[in-house]
């Protein structure tokens, strides 16, 4: 096991680099100097001072070896646009994209699973047929639609819940800033929670069928220890889903907090790609993609850790 | 593709020859029909299928015929008729923010919707089929250099990667498309790459080789015999996701521009609308998800008509 978590760790350094690598490219790849298009016109011996300040003057290669090195201890220069520092910038909106990202996953998960595996143990019944299409009416609906739907229901017409914004309580424990993190999330939970449903279902058919499940039945075994043998079996198929579905959901948020101008790392992305605010925009999608990087390292350990015949592969 | 259709399900068999009878497995008196064939029999015979391939249909029909179906000009407004409900005389489905008549932007929309969603898979698909191939069958350090540039492109979620390489190109269709397009060039060149290397190391492969097939006839019969199924199925499900995407990318702002008609452009100028004409602001958004989920379904019904699996 522990071999095994080294190797996947080791594994991982290339493809992060490989991660910064493009984000750097991507970001520099822009036309124009990004000063400029920031400052519009000004004076040309400024621009010039400027981009040497900034660093911008220096060959790309080094660029992108200041700028890696300065990211990871923490110093990810200052917004073009406002001169804010960008990294508790970043953190504050990190910050809220979690709130509604853990909420969303809270939501998502436990309905789709429990969804999924009364779908799966009921395969056949009306039961399953109604989660089946749910589900897969919940893996191609668009959740900024989704977003707006719920916008003009629970807002629009109901009154019930705000719109816009994360409020103005300090901390998230508070009706308040529940009230504005309901929509969002539920918005957000939609894929996810579809996703989920039809893993769970599919594994609990798969497990149904085999043939140590009959020996379980012949053993004269309750029907819900039965299904308890189920779920710990399908438990590392699903394992990885739910991971990877929340390393997506996080990422997807910029369509919803666009929607509800959700102070997140997704409505901070929007805001420096229309800025052509390049240290946020490399920050923010730096943060994003190392992010899904973790999580997939994450998740294959724990998949190891539930599932010990990957440990032999 | 007449000479790869292979009268088998699974990998197992040889594709070339098609021959189940000469493998000792048994085969119906009257009929024997070819792999397609019967994918096609099971395909006809799923009601869901039939209807999402109806429908898909109507709407790709409906957006290539748009301007001889008499509808109103899409871009036309009208000032004194905005927002006008679902009902109105002249305009069925009403009228947006600007009075263009909804009816024929939908359609109209259609278009570039889904021309977003399929143009980028296809590309995809010649690209990252291409690139799996190659990796797939020379093995060794080609094998490496590419699916390790793929794991990295790889590591990226697709929305968040489509917002990177089109915000970084700048807003506008052309960039949409290309980024949407690298999105999915990993995920393909993966597929195509896992079925190529399970294949090249099959029996029959080896026959192939021993009795004198060259290396472009065994890609041709053996490989891409194998691949298509999976790599079709596959595809589908990503059309339905590049749809919703390319809709996304227009939503933020990053794909086509006013005026153009698109789903996802009319969701997003319709937003300031929810107050006043709820029912015609979530159309666009009605669109883009029944075109998603009918490639979806469609797409389930070609996995267990081929028995995919991956």
């Amino acid at each position: 096991m522990l071999k095994y978590i080294l190797r996947r760790v080791l594994y991982t350094i290339p493809i992060a680099i490989g991660v910064s690598l493009v984000v750097f490219t991507l970001v520099h790849l822009a036309p124009g100097d990004p000063l400029s298009a920031v400052m519009g016109e000004v004076d040309q011996k400024m621009l010039v001072e400027m981009r040497k300040s900034f660093g911008y003057d220096k060959p790309l290669p080094i660029q992108y070896v200041v700028w890696l090195g300065n990211t990871l201890t923490g110093d990810m220069g200052y917004s073009l646009r406002s001169g804010a520092p960008v990294f508790p910038m970043l953190m504050s909106a990190a910050k809220n994209t979690m709130a509604i990202g853990v909420a969303a996953a809270l939501l998502g998960f436990v309905f789709g699973i429990a969804a999924g595996m009364i779908a799966g143990y009921n395969h056949g019944t009306w039961l399953d047929k109604a989660v089946s299409s749910t589900a897969i009416a919940g893996v191609s609906m668009p959740h900024y639609w989704l977003a707006i739907i719920l916008v003009i229901v629970f807002s629009v017409q109901l009154g019930w819940l705000p719109s816009v914004g994360a409020g103005s309580a300090d901390s998230f424990w508070s009706w308040e800033a529940w009230r504005h993190m309901l929509l969002p999330a539920l918005a957000l939970a939609a894929i996810p929670g579809a996703v989920v449903a039809r893993t769970a279902r599919a594994a609990v058919m798969e497990i149904l069928s085999m043939e140590f499940v009959e020996a379980l039945r012949a053993r004269g075994l309750s029907e819900r220890r039965i299904l308890l043998h189920v779920a710990r079996n399908a438990l590392p198929t699903v394992l990885a889903v739910m991971g990877l579905q929340f390393a997506h959901l996080l990422a997807g948020s910029i369509l919803v907090e666009t929607v509800f101008t959700w102070p997140g790392t997704g409505y901070l992305l929007n805001l420096a790609i229309f800025d052509r605010d390049m240290p946020v925009l490399q920050a923010t999608l730096m943060l994003l993609a190392l992010f899904f990087v973790f999580t997939n390292l994450v998740v294959d350990i724990l998949q190891a850790w539930a599932d010990p015949r990957i440990n032999r592969a | 593709m007449k000479s790869a259709d292979p009268a088998t399900l699974t990998v197992a068999y040889d594709t070339a020859t098609g021959g189940r009878a000469e493998l000792g497995v048994p085969v119906g008196p009257a009929v024997q029909r070819t792999y397609w064939q019967s994918v096609g029999r099971r395909v006809r015979r799923d009601s869901y299928t039939v209807i999402c391939a109806a429908v898909l249909l109507l709407i790709t029909a409906a957006a290539v015929f748009a301007p001889w179906l008499g509808l109103d000009d899409p871009t036309f407004s009208n000032v004194a008729k905005r927002l006008l409900p679902v009902g109105s005389p002249d305009h069925v489905l009403g009228t947006d923010e600007l009075g263009r008549d909804m009816l024929s932007r939908l359609i109209y929309g259609g278009r570039l919707s889904l021309m977003m969603g399929v143009l980028p898979v296809a590309a995809a698909l010649l690209i990252g089929g291409a690139l799996g191939l190659i990796a797939g069958f020379a093995g060794g350090r080609t094998n490496m250099a590419i699916m390790r540039v793929t794991d990295v492109f790889y590591a990226f979620p697709s929305i968040l990667l489509a917002v990177a390489i089109a915000g970084s190109l700048g807003a506008g269709l052309t960039n949409a498309l290309l980024a949407i397009t690298i999105v999915f060039i990993p995920p393909i060149t993966r597929v195509t790459e896992s079925v190529t290397t399970q294949v090249r190391t099959m029996d029959f492969v080896e026959a192939a080789r021993a009795s004198g097939a060259s290396t472009y006839a065994i890609i041709r019969v053996h490989i891409l015999g194998n691949v298509l199924g999976p790599i079709l199925v596959y595809a589908t499900v990503l059309v339905s996701v590049s749809i919703l995407i390319a809709a996304g990318l227009s939503f933020i702002g990053l794909g086509a521009s006013p005026p153009a008609a698109e789903w996802g452009l009319m969701l997003n100028t319709l937003r300031e609308s929810i107050f006043l004409a709820p029912l015609n602001s979530v159309l666009p958004g009605f669109m883009i998800f029944v075109t998603s989920m009918c490639f979806n379904l469609i797409s389930d019904g070609l996995r267990s008509a081929m028995d995919v699996r991956f």
